[in-house]
């Protein structure tokens, strides 16, 4: 189990502060997977290095299964850490060692004999599915396999904790999928508890049991995924399935509707039609498969005000809906309406532009723009 | 002089060519790879940070850069007395040589290890590793072709400042090359000595890229 407490971290240069954590709080039970979602220079890899005191935090407390490692120095520190498993965006691999030199590293830091440590590292990349590639050379395998070395190392120590810092932003879709498989598979199979941190929702979508969107230092919103995205105003909702923007005509009622798990079965469109005789349009909408149950955003649009449907919302409402209206708005409101949204989306799925308000993120800058762009690409197929 | 008396002169100014070499290198190699650690490790934000430390250092990597080496040569000879007994030969040659090639090799060291990717360093530490293990098993070893080339162009820099050790009294190709070469205007000498240097600096560079290509898996 992994928590933290209002977890502050304040970087210093030339007289200029940056705040990169703002007060988190955060808890991770045994054997779940939590996504931070954020752009870079959010903080969320500060927030991460603080785990494991990569960067020591200025403010707060930072438990692994009860135990302040704030408390810990030297000795004591290393040890916890090799209880603490980290995969990163760039893998940092030894170039200058074989796959199998790769895994035993973290095992002869531990101070694990030599034959002990052969049959470990086996065992390792069997678990990864690597051992064809054993004495292969990091240089020589791809970015995918190099990830996977990454986990296989970051599990040597057989850790109950996972970090993984943007472990799947420098590959590409279907590798991303594969190496998300696994570590799902890895969560159940061997009970690991995850933190991650991530730009892609669709990472959040595909492992996350709880997630949390993180904005200059702070949570924006936090908790389980599918509650997340059943609240209305999500900005994960937002992201995962964006919906386009639209201006309700005067006289007629938009209305954009969350469908969590088993709701979906129930043919509410056509119930609601039938019963109140109404003719119901279809203006977008999206349906996904998250943490295992379906999930999706309708946007309807119904004839009269808002205040004429009051009983056809609550019939929505009633039938287990996550019920957001759209207000109609004035033609200067909606171009500000319409900037807003924008920015919005941008926020969340969007490249960073300009340079990073924390140090440590700065380094995903870069790739960082790459992810980001595949994700909007991935978001628009889902709409359609 | 005919080649018959020119050869006999060349294969003790080889070898002792080849002994301060040597010998420099050899004291080079391990101050030069200390140093060059830790100008790396001693900054601001480093493994050991000590910025004053750090400071200190690297003025004094710089001014020992800065010297020409004959004048370094000569500047040092109370010091060479003091650890060698004499300031006359090839032996007190040795001390300037290796004095002059410390800070030089120091500073590719430092740039060979700020090559290495600070992404492994920082998995190291998540790993628990000790600095020890950090500098030894990931930043030295995994610098290990560009601690080669960079004692490669210092050993064949080397080479060229034993030309100089005539001036303290000691011997080598290029005291030969002096002395028969340029004051007797014998210029068979020169010719020879300057085909053997050139053979010399080509095997060590052959070597030292050799050893570099085989310890870099790209």
């Amino acid at each position: 189990m992994i928590q933290i407490e209002k977890l502050r971290k304040v970087y210093r240069a030339r007289g200029r502060e940056v705040t990169a954590v703002d007060g988190v709080d955060l808890t991770v039970p045994e054997g779940e997977i939590f996504g931070v979602l954020g752009r870079s220079g959010a903080g969320k890899s500060t927030l991460l290095r603080c785990v494991n005191l990569l960067e020591r935090p200025d403010e707060g407390r930072v438990l692994i299964d009860g135990r302040d490692l704030l408390a810990l120095r030297g000795a004591e520190l290393r040890r916890a850490r090799q209880g603490i498993g980290m995969i990163h965006q760039h893998f940092g691999l030894l170039g200058s060692r074989t796959v199998a030199g790769n895994v035993a590293f973290p095992l002869e830091v531990m101070g694990v004999p030599r034959a002990e440590r052969r049959h470990r590292v086996a065992e390792l990349l069997e678990l990864v599915g690597l051992t064809e590639h054993a004495r292969a050379h990091p240089a020589r395998i791809s970015g995918g396999q190099k990830q996977r070395v990454g986990i296989a190392r970051a599990l040597a120590g057989r850790p109950k904790v996972l970090l993984s810092d943007e472990a799947t932003s420098a590959l590409d879709p279907e590798t991303t999928a594969s190496i998300l498989e696994l570590l799902r598979d890895l969560n159940r199979r061997l009970g690991l508890t995850v933190l991650l941190i991530t730009h892609e929702m669709d990472v959040v979508k595909r492992i996350c049991d709880s997630a949390a969107v993180m904005r200059d230092g702070r949570f924006t919103e936090s908790g389980p995924v599918t509650g997340l995205l059943a609240r209305p105003g999500s900005e994960l909702a937002r992201g995962l399935f964006p919906l386009p923007p639209v201006t309700p005509r005067a006289g007629s009622t938009v209305v954009e509707v969350t469908f969590v798990g088993g709701v979906t079965d129930q043919p509410f469109v056509s119930a609601l039609a039938r019963k109140y005789s109404l003719d119901v349009n279809i203006l977008g909408g999206a349906v996904e498969t998250v943490g295992g149950g379906r999930v999706g955003r309708l946007q309807l649009e119904l004839p009269g005000d808002p205040s004429a449907n009051a009983a056809q919302l609550a019939f929505l409402r009633d039938a287990g809906l996550a019920v957001e209206v759209k207000t109609p708005i004035t033609d200067t409101e909606a171009s500000a309406a319409d900037a807003d949204t924008s920015a919005a989306e941008g926020g969340a799925r969007g490249p960073e532009r300009g340079s990073g308000a924390d140090g440590a993120d700065g380094a995903d800058g870069a790739d960082g723009a790459d992810g980001a762009d595949g994700a909007v690409a991935a978001g628009e197929e889902e709409t359609r | 002089m005919t080649w018959d008396e020119v050869t006999p002169l060349l294969w003790p100014a080889t070898r002792e060519t080849l002994y301060m070499t040597g010998v420099a290198t050899l004291f080079t190699a391990v101050l030069g790879l200390l140093f060059g650690v830790l100008l790396v490790i001693t900054e601001r934000g480093g493994l050991l940070p000590a910025p004053p430390a750090n400071a200190v250092l690297g003025v004094v990597v710089n001014i020992g850069r800065s010297l020409p080496f004959l004048i370094l040569m000569v500047a040092i000879i109370p010091f060479t007395r003091i650890v060698v007994g004499t300031s006359i030969g090839n032996a007190a040659a040795i001390v300037p040589l290796t004095v002059g090639a410390i800070p030089f090799y120091a500073r590719l060291v430092e740039i060979a290890i700020r090559e290495v990717d600070p992404g492994v360093v920082a998995a190291a530490r998540a790993m628990g590793a000790t600095r020890r293990e950090i500098v030894g098993k990931v930043l030295l070893r995994e610098a290990r072709p560009g601690l080669v080339s960079g004692l490669t162009v210092t050993v064949i820099a080397l080479i060229g400042y034993t030309a100089m050790a005539g001036t303290v009294g000691g011997g080598g190709l290029g005291n030969l090359a002096i002395t028969y070469g340029y004051e007797r205007f014998e210029s068979k000498v020169m010719v020879a000595t300057v085909v053997l240097l050139i053979v010399i600096v080509l095997l060590v560079q052959a070597v030292g890229d050799l050893v570099a290509r085989r310890l870099t898996h790209k």
